[in-house]
């Protein structure tokens, strides 16, 4: 089983409950960091990383004696990688998309294909908890291949649960796509709730269950709760706004290795998800 | 000599529009007869990446030797330099004022983009 934590809003406790979530269910379970932007789970999990590789993606090259300047591939580029002016071909290979369409509409065979870094995925493990992350490399924009590359590496048995990014956009959804459940982290606040409207509205159209876990329940804007009953959103979990849970988080620790109880929160947070699951997967 | 004015609006007595990759129009001045062409760059207004690419790819295309606007980032500067289109970034009031500032001397070529990238 896949579960992505996403959100909507950033800051809201989704590599708290992500990797609470993952130390607490037992068995064969892999995390994977897709907030390859920023990525922090393995702040909290202190995995022993084993091997460390570099990403790529293909960008045109241009080869200068065979090209005409005919201007299709300028044309044809809707990120506008590639510029022909009179006699000059610029390429911007970061705006790059790796589609191909270039290379298709080019008459001469003049587009050749070089690599460029995105960033690098690591592996490791923690006790029985296998663990993998993405880093972008710094000054790059695209994210999703990156995101896929690391999602490329779930192991076809046992838990998932992925770390998602932030938003709504094309990152996010890299990291929810396939997935058998989506967890949003939301708290109460009016900016909590207007992403949480984006970020389920994301999630109903790719069609995957969900359900919310509500972080720093207690400070009092109740909209959040009567939002999720409207749209029939289960509350499958509460956090509290609790210094001693902010303490553990600036300690990166993990609050259900320190913190009696939630252990237990966690894994009842994981059965109630599997019964959505399967519930859904016999209907 | 054709200048390019970044604008906000379709006349010579528009404001400029200090941004180039995402300016409303641009405004292509024959600098002799003061008669112009309205470049519509709303379309470019909105797209994802690559703005300033485009608009310069467009200067370009219109025969412009020189671009007056206000910011210029460092991919639109790349084309522009690419297409032999010299850029004064520090222009300011209406398109007309902008252009007579260039006309007397009082405007200075940039060297480089002074905005970053997706500002």
């Amino acid at each position: 089983m896949i579960i992505s934590v996403a959100s909507g809003k950033g800051g809201t406790g989704k590599t708290t409950v992500a990797t609470n979530l993952a130390a607490s269910v037992g068995g064969k379970v892999l995390l994977m960091d897709c907030d390859v932007e920023e990525p922090n789970a393995h702040l909290f999990l202190n995995p022993v990383f084993e091997s460390t590789r570099t990403v790529t993606t293909p960008v045109p090259e241009i080869d200068e004696e065979k090209c005409t300047r005919c201007g299709k591939c300028a044309e044809i580029c809707q990120f506008r990688a590639l510029v022909v002016l009179g006699q000059t071909v610029l390429s911007f290979e970061n705006l790059c998309h790796s589609c191909g369409g270039c290379e298709m509409v080019c008459p001469v065979k003049a587009i050749r294909w070089k690599e460029r870094g995105l960033g690098t995925i690591r592996k490791g493990r923690r006790n029985g908890l296998e663990f993998v992350d993405g880093q972008l490399r710094i000054g790059e924009a695209m994210s999703p291949p990156l995101i896929r590359e690391v999602r490329a590496q779930t192991a076809a048995e046992g838990l998932t649960i992925i770390d998602a990014p932030p938003g709504t956009s094309c990152p996010v959804i890299a990291a929810m796509k396939g997935a058998d459940f989506v967890l949003l982290v939301t708290e109460p606040t009016p900016f909590g709730l207007h992403d949480l409207k984006l970020a389920l509205g994301a999630v109903r159209m790719l069609g995957i269950p969900c359900g919310l876990v509500i972080n720093r329940s207690d400070i009092g804007y109740g909209k959040v709760k009567e939002y999720a009953r409207e749209e029939s959103l289960p509350v499958l979990m509460e956090i509290p706004f609790d210094r001693g849970i902010a303490e553990a988080y600036s300690r990166g620790e993990l609050l259900s290795e320190n913190m009696p109880g939630w252990k237990e929160k966690f894994m009842e947070l994981y059965r109630r998800i599997d019964s959505l699951v399967k519930r859904e997967k016999s209907s | 000599m054709k200048i390019a004015v970044t604008s906000q609006g379709r006349e010579l007595d528009s404001q400029v529009d200090p941004r180039f990759g995402r300016a409303a129009y641009i405004l292509i001045v024959d600098s002799e007869t003061m008669a112009f062409e309205v470049l519509d760059n709303r379309e470019n207004v909105n797209s994802l990446k690559g703005a300033g690419i485009q608009a310069a790819a467009d200067v370009h295309n219109k025969g412009a030797a020189v671009l007056l606007t206000g910011f210029c980032g460092p991919n639109a500067f790349k084309t522009l330099n690419a297409a032999g289109v010299k850029v004064a970034n520090d222009a300011s009031g209406t398109v007309r004022e902008a252009v007579q500032a260039f006309l007397d001397g009082k405007l200075t070529f940039a060297d480089k983009e002074n905005v970053e990238g997706n500002w």
